[in-house]
């Protein structure tokens, strides 16, 4: 079922970007992040309190944007 | 005075505002009181979502919290905002294509099972009732702090408009009436954080301005609190204390349990389409992310502003909150060394850290506290973190209808979650219980009928739990995260992407998990408080992260069960293709 694969890949590319963004630098790499700075943000920290939220706004909006696509795509009937 | 009568002013607008709503759009089908009769547009769903969402917890407790833990209170921000990706990439479209009206209901169809359907209403109600009880106490505070009415009053005024708005109109008057409280609500929160944000740094935008310069220095204000902190003995406001393998466990705890929380999903059910489903949950978060953004420049600026505005600071000449926080039994003074000066730093200042006031005044005019002194630190300051706040505006010394504005936000922020529990609650008992388990034959009328007096009982337990706080309030919300994600998440997730997963794989993963989290935290914070030290967690694991393990739990039970059974009936496996199309 192509649609179904096509589905997985967007999730699969998506949910990497936001396990990278909270888990990765928000969490694991944050401290040597922390060496950076941006402004009087550290960046390990600005990641954890801020950035993370603004990326997983972004990623939802990506997946409207890529299913809206796909389903004109496959030119999927309307529901109810 | 002024502050008080403004109060009353904005508080009662407000409440008319919602009360008006309610009447405007009464529920007169079971499909409207369940899901809005599925009217309602992506972004009015989006905005009564994140109203739903951001409770009493968000709006009074989590911007305190974030101020005395610094780094480590990331995980709230992460874990609470994360969830909603997991919710708009992996449940809610496909819970919406199956359109039904509760998250038992898609329990109890996919998995073909009355038994499932259970144990779902039960984690549900168990879930939604632990919550409840943090927003009512955040009404009782509101109250008795900003109109000084006792909180027994406060909360039953409370309970008297949630129970108008929801018995009255059911879901479809709880979306409008969330609307209207989402706007009052996130007002309320900007304001006040843009006000200090240009006070303190000269900068208008709070989530740029707490990593900007104190305006008129060259130093930078986390510098600054990062300094503050380590000279009265704290870690760095900046840097991690927790390890990192329990922040993660705890985020991923807070982000699994949140794209599990019925009450959100069954907001996904009142949108028109699909694609409506997945719009509405962008939406959603960038409301939600308005405030949670702004939260943690909250934190750093109440912080600074508290240590500065009491730090050896005679008592006679305590700021004027100080005292009335005092008052209501949410700030209490001992001095230590006698000196008559608030001495601040790290430590708890009682023995049993909480204070326990004797009806005598101390030599200051302090509330003498019966608590003796822990001698181990020379704190002197015991300071409820719920409070930062709500008595922020006052710290700034800003205008009283700042004030007045924060009291009405934050009761907005309570009314309309507990609203939005109610309604779960009360369709799960007319809906999954009455018509599809015990009374078949129950027509739509006295479904309605049902579903109305289910509402109404459940807001006079919510209200009784307001009223006569249990003291393990505190410690039940790990629960509602942790049973979210390891019983709801799983079988959800699972049932649309594993088809060949059967009713006995599922019954015994929501099981298994629910027995392997709940031994978990009830050992650690009720049978052994003592123990609960990282020294004898579980790979270090706090109990408020061990959802996270107990969602495992579930995934491993649910498939190894699963395989020695026979595959699900055919026309599960067309249910499952039906809703992966949209």
């Amino acid at each position: 079922m192509n649609y179904w694969r096509a589905n997985l890949l967007i999730l699969s590319i998506l949910l990497s970007i936001w396990f990278l963004v909270s888990f990765g630098f928000g969490i694991i790499w944050s401290e040597k992040l922390d060496a950076i700075m941006i402004g009087g943000f550290k960046l390990g920290f600005w990641f954890a309190q801020q950035g993370s939220i603004y990326v997983f706004v972004i990623l939802i909006f990506m997946y409207v944007f890529l299913m809206n696509r796909l389903d004109k795509k496959y030119k999927s009937k309307k529901e109810d | 005075m002024v502050a008080q009568l403004l109060t009353f002013i904005f508080v009662g607008i407000s409440f008319s505002l919602y009360i008006g709503i309610a009447i405007w759009s009464r529920a007169r089908s079971t499909s409207d009181f369940y899901i809005a009769d599925k009217g309602v547009n992506p972004i009015a769903n989006g905005m009564a979502t994140a109203a739903d969402w951001m409770s009493a917890a968000s709006f009074i407790s989590m911007a305190g919290i974030i101020s005395f833990l610094g780094k480590d209170g990331s995980v709230y921000l992460m874990g609470w905002t994360g969830g909603y990706v997991l919710l708009a990439l992996l449940l809610a479209p496909y819970l919406r294509k199956f359109g039904q009206y509760t998250v038992p209901d898609f329990i109890g169809t996919r998995y073909y099972s009355d038994a499932a359907r259970l144990v779902a209403v039960l984690c549900l109600i168990f879930i939604s009732f632990t919550y409840i009880a943090g927003q009512m106490r955040g009404v009782g505070i509101v109250f008795s702090r900003f109109l000084e009415v006792d909180i027994e009053l406060g909360v039953i005024i409370g309970m008297g408009i949630v129970f108008f708005y929801a018995v009255l109109g059911g879901m479809k008057g709880i979306t409008y009436t969330q609307v209207a409280q989402y706007c009052v609500l996130i007002f309320a929160y900007l304001v006040p954080a843009i006000f200090i944000s240009i006070l303190i740094t000269n900068n208008p935008i709070p989530q740029l301005g707490f990593g900007d310069q104190i305006s008129g220095t060259s130093t930078y204000l986390l510098e600054k609190l990062d300094r503050l902190n380590v000279d009265l003995g704290f870690d760095e406001y900046t840097s991690n204390t927790k390890s990192n393998i329990d922040v993660f466990f705890i985020t991923a705890a807070l982000m699994f349990g949140t794209a599990g929380l019925p009450h959100v999903i069954v907001r996904f059910f009142t949108v028109p389409k699909v694609s409506d489903a997945r719009k509405s949950a962008g939406y959603a978060l960038i409301f939600i992310a308005l405030l949670y953004t702004t939260a943690p420049a909250v934190s750093a600026f109440a912080r600074v502003n508290f240590i500065e505005s009491v730090q050896e600071v005679e008592y006679e000449n305590a700021p004027g909150w100080f005292k009335n926080w005092e008052q209501i039994g949410l700030i209490a003074w001992k001095d230590k060394n006698e000196d008559g000066k608030i001495n601040y730093s790290a430590g708890d200042a009682l023995d049993g850290v909480k204070p326990n006031y004797s009806d005598e005044l101390g030599r200051y005019g302090e509330r003498e506290v019966a608590n003796k002194p822990d001698l181990n630190n020379s704190n002197e300051v015991y300071i409820d973190r719920d409070i930062m706040v709500l008595a922020n505006p006052e710290i700034a010394q800003l205008p009283n209808w700042v004030i007045a504005l924060v009291a009405a936000g934050a009761l907005a922020a309570a009314l309309s979650t507990a609203a939005g529990l109610l309604l779960v609650i009360s369709a799960s008992i007319s809906h999954d219980l009455m018509k599809k388990t015990l009374m078949p034959n129950i027509n739509e009328r006295q479904e309605l009928l049902f579903a109305r007096i289910a509402a109404a009982i459940a807001i006079i337990v919510a209200g009784l739990f307001g009223i006569y706080p249990p003291g393990f309030v505190a410690q039940v919300v790990a629960f509602a995260f942790g049973l979210a994600a390891s019983t709801i998440f799983p079988v959800l997730f699972l049932g649309i992407f594993y088809k060949r997963l059967n009713k006995e794989g599922a019954i015994a993963g929501m099981l298994s998990g629910l027995i392997v989290t709940a031994s978990y935290i009830i050992f650690f914070k009720f049978i052994n408080p003592e123990l609960n030290t990282s020294d004898y967690w579980i790979f270090g694991v706090s109990p408020e992260g061990f959802g996270f393990f107990g969602m495992f739990i579930n995934f491993g039970a649910a498939l190894v069960v699963s395989s020695f059974f026979k595959a699900p009936p055919k026309n599960v496996y067309e249910l499952v293709d039906e809703i992966r199309q949209p």
